[in-house]
């Protein structure tokens, strides 16, 4: 590899850490937003966006431009499409905590529901899930990578039982309705979260192995698991994740 | 045999004198398609395509050991054809050697040598010839003219075009454009193109792009050993060793 090249690809390694480290951070600061009702913390994730927005967009200039000029190939090409890639699944994820902190504040001025969803637990295991893909990116763990993936489908089955709980809910009680139909949008975010976690992970496998896994019995198939009509039709009026 | 399989080689192992050029090679190489051959040097490429076409022969403590199957006859069996094999099997060189004669001349040179006497004959040959090797327009016009005032890469051409006056069935090119400026190099790869819709063509390059973007299949030669041979497309993705990937991203080489 020429000096040029490997110069490049180590700037836009660093680069594409940084954003993933910047998204972790939104995501958990989103979530503690929604459990601790926390206005302020909720408007600093929202007001981050374009700053995850315009990473995103020079992240993808810089693989362009090492496509354009160093025309790599091999592990070099399978990296920067993996980074291309992975790049696209960070800004969603990062747009998903924007969704989440802004169902975080609309909350706030609901009254309490009272009823025990697994929310907090969903939320735990879609931000350890989105840790150990990005953990697994930095050291090239395709095993870990794997592991993610087998991951996602407790996330679908808590999102699933999400939705009956709120389905069954909405007709006992009519007046949580507004309060009901943001934890099931926040459910839907966290599961969305697990998602681009995954396909992550599958990119990450690609990059590793040069196979492309995706829709393959090998990892979990998000087609199959995550089908959003197959358990949770996203509330009308809401922003979809 | 495989009749999409224009050569076989089995377990050919190449001795220089003591030096062993080439270890263990199999491979198959197909029928009307080009084969990359990448190595960094001293990797055995120009020895093996030089195997191909006896043209090691005269290399002195030149011996080797296995088989090359050309539509299923051994080249290197006792006895073998020799000329007849040449005759199969062109070669392109690195440097173009025109001979010091008319463009014309250059091209029925060889047709002229096997016993072809007709003037119009000749004519149609050179003028098929020069047009597959994407010469013709250049110079039918000063055909009279010597071939030295080609430029490198018309030179070249027209080596090519020697090259199929005598109707090969195979080609073999090492490093045709090592000394080509871009246009020139891109004139040679779209003849490769056409050609190898008829011809079955090994390309040994130390340009490892040029063998992305022209090879059907590429094999990767290492110190004599080739490590691997695949679809061109899965050996710049992702080769299955190691030493490919490092040798197709720069590594070293």
């Amino acid at each position: 590899m020429s000096v040029h090249l490997q110069r490049e690809i180590d700037k836009l390694k660093r680069d594409i850490l940084t954003l993933s480290a910047e998204v972790e951070n939104d995501v958990r600061a989103a979530v503690r937003a929604v459990e601790n009702r926390d206005a302020a913390l909720a408007e600093r994730v929202i007001n981050r966006e374009a700053r995850i927005n315009a990473m995103e967009v020079d992240v993808e200039e810089e693989c362009l431009k090492i496509l354009a000029l160093h025309q790599p190939v091999a592990a070099d090409l399978r990296y920067i499409i993996a980074v291309l890639k992975i790049n696209q699944d960070l800004e969603r994820i990062g747009d998903l905590s924007v969704h989440i902190a802004e169902r975080g504040l609309y909350l706030r001025g609901l009254p309490p529901i009272g009823i025990p969803f697994r929310l907090g637990e969903m939320a735990d295991k879609a931000q350890a899930m989105l840790k150990k893909v990005l953990d697994a990116f930095v050291s090239l763990n395709e095993a870990a990578a794997r592991e993610v993936c087998a991951a996602d489908i407790e996330i679908d089955a808590i999102n699933l039982e999400i939705f009956q709980q709120v389905r069954k809910s909405v007709t006992l009680n009519p007046a949580l309705f507004e309060s009901l139909l943001q934890v099931m949008s926040i459910s839907r975010h966290l599961e969305r979260i697990a998602d681009h976690a995954t396909n992550i992970a599958e990119d990450l496998i690609y990059l590793v192995e040069g196979r492309i896994v995706r829709h393959t019995a090998e990892v979990s198939d998000k087609s199959e698991h995550g089908r959003d009509d197959a358990k949770a039709p996203a509330p009308g009026g809401l922003k979809e994740g | 045999m495989n009749a999409d399989v224009k050569i076989e080689v089995r377990n050919l192992d190449v001795f220089i004198g003591n030096t062993r050029a080439l270890r263990g090679v199999t491979i198959d190489v197909p029928a009307r398609s080009i084969l990359g051959i990448i190595g960094p040097a001293g990797s055995g490429k120009t020895v093996f395509l030089r195997t191909l076409n006896r043209l090691n022969d005269l290399t002195r403590g030149f011996r080797a050991t296995g088989r090359v199957l050309l539509d299923g006859a051994d080249i290197l069996a006792p006895g073998a054809d020799v000329v007849g094999i040449r005759k199969r099997v062109g070669m392109l060189f690195a440097l173009p050697v025109p001979l010091p004669m008319s463009i014309f001349d250059n091209v029925a040179f060889g047709p002229r040598l096997a016993g072809t006497r007709s003037r119009r004959t000749l004519r149609q040959i050179v003028e098929s010839s020069l047009k597959a090797a994407f010469l013709w327009e250049e110079v039918k016009d000063r055909l009279n003219t010597s071939s030295l005032r080609l430029s490198g890469g018309q030179q070249q051409r027209l080596c090519l075009a020697r090259v199929l006056a005598m109707e090969p069935e195979v080609i073999l090119l090492d490093e045709p454009c090592s000394g080509l400026d871009p246009v020139s190099t891109a004139r040679i790869e779209e003849a490769l193109a056409e050609l190898k819709a008829r011809y079955t063509i090994i390309l040994v390059t130390n340009n490892t792009k040029q063998a992305a973007r022209v090879a059907c299949n590429t094999a990767f030669f290492l110190m004599g050993e080739l490590v691997e041979v695949g679809p061109t497309s899965k050996i710049f993705i992702s080769p299955s060793d190691p030493r490919t990937n490092d040798y197709v991203i720069g590594k070293f080489g």
